[in-house]
């Protein structure tokens, strides 16, 4: 009847693992409880759950990856606590089964459920803005995009409580993945909460790449887009060459694992290297799925605060189609110890190399746009500047990996995971941060107080170089990755200094908490009347703070790169009466959250193997298809006159006056 | 008769071609989303075939593909689909031309088509099942009835969608989203055509003799 489930999968006899489910299922119930007495499930439901609004949607995205990066930081500072105590003969507090769920668990949620959500869920709500248009291309399937990666978000958090996670790294290579050495359903927990969520964003990266290239202001040729989504745009075109591989490759492991298939096992011809092939062919770019659009971040947060057009506009946007073509040729180097021949190492370790020259164009661009700049130093200009030294850094250390005579004395060690946080922290965190900071206020009509942001950023700074600096060290010594118990006692300093690092960077995430408390209490005296709070470049700022739904009233016409600042300069030249015209928005629709709703269950029935319930799961989620596919009206129209009482009785008007 | 200039067809002082018109129009918009789609789905058989090009030598001992296929069912499955693809064609030129009574022809051609490719395939695999060669054999034969069998999931999701759109037009006539939709089955059901002429080559032409 529950096919594999029963009480023995709750972990009643670990006491970590039971505090840590016991706290997320009270956490979760506590906030359920809190909302159904409130009574704001109408409101949630109405306004939020089935929103079809990008900014809506982009927030939620936000949001997600915000709680889930407090999971995966709970996860990394155990970790480091774990490996500062068990040196010599401390064993420390976690087992080996529990520390290898932790270290792939971490992996997991800290790449697919917190930067992924966090970059998806910044170009959902700044794209459509930034083009002058009123949503995105598919603005149902775009609420189901999301509803999916929350569906996958809450399976890979249910492993806490139901039985176990995968203890098989972040990518769970074969053959320890295969039913053979993991017979139990972490892998199954990993591999199905990844697939809800990877078609998820696969169908984001559809809507956003046809939003970009179909869905323009008039007048916003394809060189007068700005930087971010020229970047989004790269980013998106990733996202659909790579994730199907990834989808492809997730697959043959699950028909390994479930109907004794030979594609990664050790016999009857399986070949787990292929494996390792195709996830890095999906891994690589998906490395720069996520960089890429924070280096826009980065354009536009430079630009803005140092008063000044971006330095090389173009050779910006050429870079960055450069390194999108260039991400598919590098796959190998993140194992050159598979055996390839010499040649073949050559190639991918030269094509590594190639790719950190557009790189290097970039930083370049920033450097000269801050420039001569008038810059004011801002919590996003602070994460900006902290990211180009911190990237660079890591930027080295990756070339230094990519020769592959290095590579082997390296691979698999501490070096490794210094160089990648490196760059992922110090690169797409970094630029997250600076993104939240920067349109907070475009969100919600607040600016975000700036003590807390700033002590937040030095926390962050400061924790990161001597949480990761002495793993540099580690690595070059020899200490391998996932170790659960360090037996070199002279390791142990360096370890205490990271483990300092991560406990600094904890406080860097509390002052974040902080900041956002602290504004909201204070948000009265914060507000944005003029919906341009930081004197902004393109046109997001050209609208209110918070934007109507419809984001503007009058479609922009855009006649230079940044728009908005054009406009701003012209604005006495040819000041102009709007006239409104009659608006057409999408509505609300409850088909995102629904077809979650069967994800779940099809996803949980699967991993458990409860097939009555996978079947249920199935056909509910081809009834969602068939119900919305026979749809029409999708739409409901904003008389102009209602359009001119919005704008008259808002607050503040867009162009400032 | 005056003469048009350009800057009265295109208000916004912008060259054709550089992206500058506005927003396109929604039949554009979805059209061009699916091709999107589209291109997607064929990476992801473009992993199964780079799969399936890796393992086909791994029998295992176990029967490859010389004792496995035959070529003349191959065929006759490809000209099947092949054929359903032109009768699909057919039915979105009665749809152009307002004759729901002829596409409801070429929609029951089409669907008949396809279910014979169907049935031939899932014969095939029932036999090659039946003579011990399932997919579980060898990477090799995981391979192929992943490839193929994926392939064959799509021409069903295509048959029932098929059925589906005869509904809407039974129901609600040529109104222009209905339309639109079966524009994009259309393209679905050519893509599937590509992807089978891969197979067909790949698996069935170099690995059969």
């Amino acid at each position: 009847m529950l096919g594999r489930l029963n009480w023995d999968a709750i972990p009643f006899h670990e006491p970590i693992a039971l505090v840590a489910g016991g706290g997320a299922v009270l956490g979760v119930l506590g906030v359920l409880a809190l909302i159904t007495f409130m009574g704001w499930w109408p409101y949630l439901w109405k306004e939020w759950l089935t929103s079809v609004d990008h900014k809506r949607i982009g927030v939620m995205y936000t949001f997600l990856a915000l709680i889930m990066l407090l999971r995966g930081f709970a996860d990394a500072i155990m970790m480091r606590s774990q490996q500062a105590i068990a040196v010599g003969g401390s064993e420390g507090y976690l087992p080996p089964d529990h520390f290898n769920q932790i270290f792939s668990a971490h992996g997991t949620i800290m790449i697919f459920f917190v930067a992924m959500p966090f970059v998806v869920g910044l170009m959902n709500f700044v794209v459509p803005l930034q083009l002058g248009v009123r949503d995105v291309a598919f603005p149902v399937l775009n609420s189901v995009s999301f509803w999916l990666t929350a569906s996958g978000a809450l399976l890979i958090n249910a492993s806490l409580v139901i039985g176990n996670f995968s203890r098989t790294g972040w990518l769970a290579y074969p053959p320890l993945s295969e039913l053979a050495f993991s017979p139990d359903v972490g892998v199954d927990y990993y591999l199905w909460s990844l697939q809800i969520s990877g078609v998820g964003t696969l169908l984001a990266g559809i809507n956003m790449v046809t939003t970009i290239l179909k869905l323009r202001a008039p007048g916003m040729i394809y060189f007068r887009m700005p930087v971010f989504c020229w970047t989004a745009l790269a980013s998106n075109m990733l996202i659909i060459a790579a994730f199907p591989i990834l989808t492809a490759t997730l697959a043959m492991l699950a028909l390994d694992r479930y109907l004794g298939m030979h594609f990664f096992t050790n016999e009857a011809g399986g070949n787990q290297m292929m494996y390792v092939n195709l996830i890095w062919a999906w891994g690589h770019p998906e490395v720069y799925i996520l960089v890429l659009p924070v280096f826009g971040v980065f354009s536009e947060v430079i630009a803005t605060f140092s008063g000044k057009m971006l330095f090389g506009y173009r050779s910006m946007v050429l870079a960055t189609l450069a390194i999108c073509v260039l991400s598919f040729m590098v796959w190998l180097h993140h194992f050159f110890t598979m055996g390839a021949s010499a040649d073949v190492n050559a190639f991918f370790g030269v094509m590594s190399m190639v790719i950190a020259v557009p790189t290097g164009v970039k930083v370049f661009n920033w450097l000269f746009t801050l420039f001569h700049g008038r810059v004011r130093f801002t919590t996003p200009v602070l994460f900006s500047i902290g990211f180009m030294v911190t990237f660079v850094i890591g930027g080295m250390t990756g070339v230094l990996l990519a020769v592959p005579p290095v590579d082997f004395v390296l691979h698999n060690s501490v070096f490794l995971i210094a160089h990648f946080h490196n760059v992922i922290i110090g690169g797409v965190l970094f630029g997250l941060l600076a993104g939240y900071n920067y349109w907070f206020p475009k969100a919600f009509g607040f600016t975000l107080d700036e003590r807390w942001g700033k002590a937040s950023f030095w926390c962050w700074i400061i924790g990161f170089y001597l949480a990761f600096m002495p793993l540099y060290v580690l690595g070059l010594q020899g200490m391998t990755r996932r170790l659960q118990h360090i037996n070199n006692p002279e390791w142990q300093p360096m370890l205490l200094v990271a483990e300092a690092g991560a406990i600094i960077i904890m406080f860097g995430i509390g002052c974040q908490i902080m900041q956002l408390a602290v504004s909201i209490m204070t948000r009265a005296s914060r507000r944005d009347l003029t919906g341009d709070p930081w004197d902004g470049r393109t046109l997001e700022w050209a609208t209110a703070s918070p934007p109507p739904a419809y984001n503007f009233a009058v479609m922009p016409q855009v006649d230079d790169v940044d728009a908005f600042w054009e406009m701003k300069r012209q604005r006495d030249v040819d000041e102009v009466p709007p006239v409104y015209e009659t608006i057409e928005m999408p509505r609300n629709s409850p088909t995102g959250v629904v077809a979650a709703f069967f994800a779940v269950v099809t996803g949980f029935a699967l991993i458990w193997h409860i097939w009555w319930a996978v079947i249920l799961g199935l056909l509910g989620a081809a009834a969602v298809l068939v119900v919305f596919g026979w749809s029409e009206n999708r739409e409901f129209e904003i008389e102009a006159a209602e359009v001119a009482r919005l704008e008259q009785t808002r607050p503040g008007l867009g162009r400032a006056a | 008769m005056s003469v048009v200039s350009l800057a009265d067809v295109a208000p916004h002082h912008v060259a054709p071609g550089r992206g500058g018109g506005g927003p396109a129009s929604t039949r554009i918009v979805v059209a061009y989303g699916f091709w999107i789609f589209l291109l997607s789905d064929i990476i992801l058989f473009a992993g199964l075939f780079a799969a399936y090009a890796v393992l086909s030598g791994n029998a295992a001992g176990g029967p490859t593909g010389r004792e496995l296929f035959d070529l003349r069912t191959a065929f006759i499955e490809t000209m099947c689909l092949l054929v359903s693809s032109y009768t699909a064609g057919l039915g979105i030129l009665s749809i152009e031309k307002q004759r729901p009574d002829l596409f409801y022809v070429f929609a029951g051609l089409t669907f008949l088509l396809g279910a014979a490719f169907l049935f031939i395939e899932i014969s095939e695999f029932a036999g090659m099942i039946r003579e011990g060669a399932g997919p579980s054999k060898s990477g090799f034969l995981s391979a192929f009835f992943t490839l193929v069998g994926t392939h064959g999931a799509h021409v069903t999701a295509g048959l029932l969608w098929l059925v589906y759109m005869t509904a809407q037009v039974f129901v609600k006539g040529l109104r222009s989203h209905v339309r639109q939709r079966l524009l994009c089955f259309s393209l679905f059901w050519h893509a599937l055509d590509i992807v089978w002429v891969g197979v067909f080559t790949l698996v069935y032409l170099m690995g059969g003799r």
